[in-house]
């Protein structure tokens, strides 16, 4: 089983990107199970996203208290809350910021990326809506999802509209990470 | 076709192919979700239905009841104060014998306001005479509706059901779901032909004033028939199996790894998944633990019950819900089960977890298996947060 946490603030799209992940797990034919948790309930308030990831249908229904990858959408949310909270040794962050974002101290065996989620999708999207770089960037970073899926669940789950855009993103933040942008 | 979906939205699909002619409803989290996507469905033409909006929860149950009375199948949904809204038209639903179908996206009841999940809202309306069935997870929601619109509108039952479905963890779970295809779900559920509807052809009076000399019947009339939702639950979880393929057993408990278990858990709806996983890791460790989860919770099947726990020395039951002043609702129902029996378990302990959104983890799971010991225990609360409890009033 693998958990992944997401923190950021109510309207900053963390169910879409819990959605998109556990959509790419399902196009992989593995089971997911997609889930937020909000804290005031109120657009801004900080609130968690999850996804739980299994071979088998998932039934453990609680929080995620011990995540394998935590992806942090609002960077901003780290001077409030320990977002690293119980990472798990071998575990992974991904976060929305720009390089020289102080970072608190890791185990030496937990891995950090930081990418400006929000720059690129200001490039390829038109607004500061990192969650599709982010998702790229988690495929990259965990080798979790191939990054054709990924695309094909942006796909299935975007308008028109907002698809040529987000799909630009998600290769961008693939690219960050794999070192080609 | 296997989707990886919402459970509101899977709810939606799932009543959209039971093709209510009228739904009715007032948006209220977390119910919001499923009559929103209701409402589109009928918006762009793929569900053929009147979508009547309204003011309130109050005025939501009272046009289905109408529309129901009037020989059409109908459709609502609600949460929270929602329900408790609905509480006088609820009750009128089920006196007139209307087989309405409810989804209850359960939630905590206010004051304090509190938006997140326990089933204090459907376990109020306890003696309303609805059928209460409760989802463990989004495709057994989703598949209820069928269930619950065969079983609602069966002549021998005419009782309206309640399919109870944890708000967030399930309503705001996205989760793979197979929504069945039309010609299957129209092969397990006919069309709905009323015994009776206000006609202006055959005028009649549904509801009316009934003395003392009647009253009493009326009320015998639906235990009986409650009675007979215990047989054909049953039925219908293998007439479901012949059609769709899953099996719901006999949709009135679900008895997991209880054989050889020296402890049982008792619960009801989404927890069950957690308690489920914390079964297979004690087991794993050779731990002699289960689970009874109750599907069925109006009409509650005793005897099954019984017959699930009568070996069981020590049963914990898990409320996600209280009934301030008294035992909790799903406690004292297992123990009358149990209660004069030759062999009985040794130990009914009662336990409280997950009001108003406290998370149940499964460190909450395995306290109760913990605190499950020889000495009997009532309203056990997991999970209390002892320093908010030092606060005196006034000061």
């Amino acid at each position: 089983m693998k958990e992944i946490r997401i923190h950021a603030r109510a309207g900053q799209g963390a169910i879409t990107t819990a959605t998109l992940l556990g959509y790419a797990y399902f196009l992989q034919g593995t089971y997911a199970y997609a889930f937020p948790h909000f804290g005031a309930a109120r657009m801004g308030a900080p609130m968690n996203a999850f996804v739980r990831v299994d071979s088998e249908p998932i039934r453990l229904r609680s929080q995620i208290y011990e995540p394998d990858y935590v992806i942090i959408v609002d960077n901003t949310l780290m001077r409030g809350f320990n977002c690293f909270a119980g990472l798990k040794d071998k575990g992974v962050a991904i976060i929305n910021a720009e390089a020289g974002l102080e970072l608190p101290r890791v185990k030496p065996t937990q891995k950090v990326f930081i990418v400006p989620a929000n720059s690129i999708a200001q490039e390829t999207i038109g607004r500061p809506l990192g969650n599709t770089a982010l998702i790229g960037a988690f495929a990259a970073a965990t080798g979790e999802i191939k990054l054709d899926t990924l695309i094909e669940a942006v796909k299935q789950k975007f308008g028109s509209r907002a698809l040529e855009g987000n799909i630009a993103a998600v290769k961008r933040g693939y690219d960050f990470i794999k070192g080609k942008a | 076709m296997k989707e990886f979906i919402e459970g509101s939205r899977a709810v939606a699909e799932a009543v959209r192919l039971c093709k209510p002619g009228v739904i009715s409803a007032y948006p209220i989290t977390p119910q919001t979700h499923i009559v929103e996507e209701l409402a589109q469905m009928v918006a762009e033409g793929s569900l053929n239905s009147q979508f009547v909006n309204v003011e309130s929860e109050h005025s939501a149950a009272s046009v289905v009841l109408g529309a129901s009375a009037t020989g059409v199948r109908a459709y609502t949904a609600s949460s929270s104060q929602g329900i408790l809204l609905m509480c006088e038209v609820l009750f009128n639903i089920a006196g007139m014998r209307l087989p309405l179908v409810l989804t209850c996206a359960n939630r905590a009841i206010s004051a304090p306001i509190n938006i997140w999940n326990d089933q204090q809202d459907s376990i109020s309306m306890r003696d309303a005479g609805w059928v209460q069935i409760y989802a463990e997870n989004n495709q057994e929601a989703a598949d209820m509706h069928f269930i619950a619109y065969r079983l609602a509108e069966d002549k021998n039952i005419m009782l309206p059901v309640m399919v109870c479905m944890d708000g967030f963890i399930l309503t705001h779970g996205i989760e793979t779901v197979d929504i069945p295809k039309q010609e299957e779900v129209d092969k397990f559920l006919p069309v709905y032909s009323p015994l009776y509807k206000l006609d202006t052809a055959t005028p009649m009076t549904l509801g009316p004033l009934v003395g003392p000399d009647y009253y009493l019947e009326t009320r015998y009339a639906i235990q009986e028939t409650h009675k007979d939702v215990l047989t054909l639950l049953p039925k219908l979880a293998a007439d479901f199996k012949a059609v769709f393929g899953r099996d719901y057993k006999n949709l009135l408990i679900e008895e997991y790894r209880t054989e050889g278990a020296e402890k049982v858990i008792v619960a009801m709806g989404s927890v069950c998944g957690t308690v489920k996983t914390v079964v297979d890791q004690m087991r794993a460790k050779g731990k002699k633990v289960g689970l009874l989860r109750v599907v069925s919770y109006r009409p509650f099947p005793y005897q099954e019950v019984y017959q699930a726990l009568k070996d069981i020395p020590k049963v914990a039951v898990l409320d996600k819900s209280v009934s301030l002043g008294g035992y909790a609702p799903l406690a004292v129902e297992v123990k009358a089960a149990c209660y004069g029996k030759k062999k009985t378990p040794k130990v009914i302990s009662s336990f409280v977890a997950g009001l108003g959104g406290r998370d149940i983890t499964v460190e909450s799971i395995e306290e109760i298996y913990r605190r499950l010991t020889t000495k009997e225990v009532n309203l056990d609360f997991i999970d209390l947060k002892p320093e908010l409890l030092k606060e005196k009033y006034g000061q």
